[in-house]
């Protein structure tokens, strides 16, 4: 696996401090370290950059107010009024997943992104603050949504199992789609990359098509993380507003 | 850039932010811009959606299975669920509908939105 020509040899997780919690291996990796470093990063630029309070944003504070109005407006579109109180973890969600996306793009870098561990836990969680959503704001109120209605009553079984398996395909839809993006992707640019090389002059023809893809990244980089944020935005309007 | 540099008084500034506050949003090119984001954000749910409710499906039919000692009747049984329920959410996407069960169309949640606020 340490072949420098492996296209998947980048995603090999490294505990870069061992740590162990009895049997359980809770090494500091390098995966943690992107996660720390996608952490502080979104956080220097929320905090820092608005710092000025400026009434005429500069570059920096503009960048981050920017962001703060489109999932500010992501949210009162797609839920509304009452998706307020889940705005500040939408907005994480948001910036953790760029930031990751973005950090993944970086030469040398390790992108987090790209591991179903670290997307399916999060679109767990997801799923269970869902849930817990709708059990609270609903009650038992809450199974009506495995049962349209109007539907007849001898088709209720098999709309009853088809409702519930969609819904636990939520989570596993949510990660997988994000992950396996990322690790295409990633692996697509050292699978091109390692043509460059062998090929001599007409290595020229694999570098031309590494920047479009790397531009392609970047878009699918940025996309992966709407996506991820907008279906967060809907399945909590789902459990606000049931039907 | 030569505004910036010409002395303007408070008041000016006042009526330059109501102004620019004025035509948020309504130049008409964000509206573009957003229709090609919702076909690409389209593109990419759908495609994932079909495979992931089929691999669920036959999952918990797995589990049924080892659980009930029924192999393999479960499991055809639930790809089949899973076939159905992968096909019917890319439907409902592609309809509009949003995810949640049945055939209501995202214009009654409008609706209940735009109630929202009258009621609060």
């Amino acid at each position: 696996m340490a072949d420098a020509n492996n296209p998947l040899a980048q995603f090999v997780i490294q505990p870069l401090i061992p740590i162990k919690l009895g049997e359980l291996d809770a090494s500091f990796t390098n995966s943690s370290l992107f996660m720390v470093l996608t952490v502080v990063a979104a956080t220097v630029l929320m905090v820092l950059a608005v710092r000025p309070r400026a009434a005429v944003p500069g570059r920096w504070q503009l960048m981050a107010e920017l962001s703060y109005e489109f999932i500010a407006k992501m949210v009162s579109d797609n839920v509304g009024k009452e998706g307020k109180p889940y705005f500040s973890f939408i907005f994480t969600i948001f910036m953790f997943v760029l930031f990751g996306n973005f950090l993944g793009m970086l030469p040398y870098s390790f992108t987090f992104t790209s591991h179903i561990a670290v997307t399916l836990t999060m679109a767990l969680v997801i799923f269970l603050l869902v849930t817990v959503i709708a059990f609270m704001k609903h009650g038992m109120h809450f199974f009506s949504f495995f049962l349209p209605a109007g539907v007849p009553i001898f088709l209720a079984p098999l709309m009853i199992a088809i409702e519930v398996i969609s819904y636990f395909t939520r989570p596993f839809s949510l990660s997988i789609r994000l992950f396996a993006n990322m690790m295409a992707g990633h692996t697509l640019l050292k699978v091109v990359g390692g043509f460059v090389f062998p090929l001599g002059l007409l290595g020229i023809v694999p570098v031309a098509g590494l920047v479009a893809i790397t531009g392609l990244e970047f878009l699918i980089a940025f996309l992966q993380a709407y996506i991820f944020t907008i279906l967060t935005c809907i399945y909590i309007n789902d459990a606000i507003h049931l039907h | 850039m030569n505004e910036e540099k010409n002395p303007q008084s408070e008041e000016d500034f006042d009526t330059r932010l109501r102004r620019a506050r004025g035509n948020d949003g309504t130049d008409g090119r964000g509206g573009a811009s957003l229709d090609s984001q919702t076909g690409k954000v389209m593109a990419f749910r759908i495609g994932t959606e079909i495979v992931v409710a089929v691999a669920v499906g036959g999952g918990i039919g797995f589990l049924i299975d080892s659980w009930l000692d029924t192999k393999p009747w479960f499991l055809i049984v639930f790809l089949l669920l899973g076939n159905a329920a992968g096909l019917w959410n890319v439907f409902r996407v592609t309809n509009d509908q949003g995810y949640a069960a049945g055939f209501e169309s995202s214009k009654r949640r409008d609706i209940e939105k735009f109630k929202g606020p009258k009621d609060g």
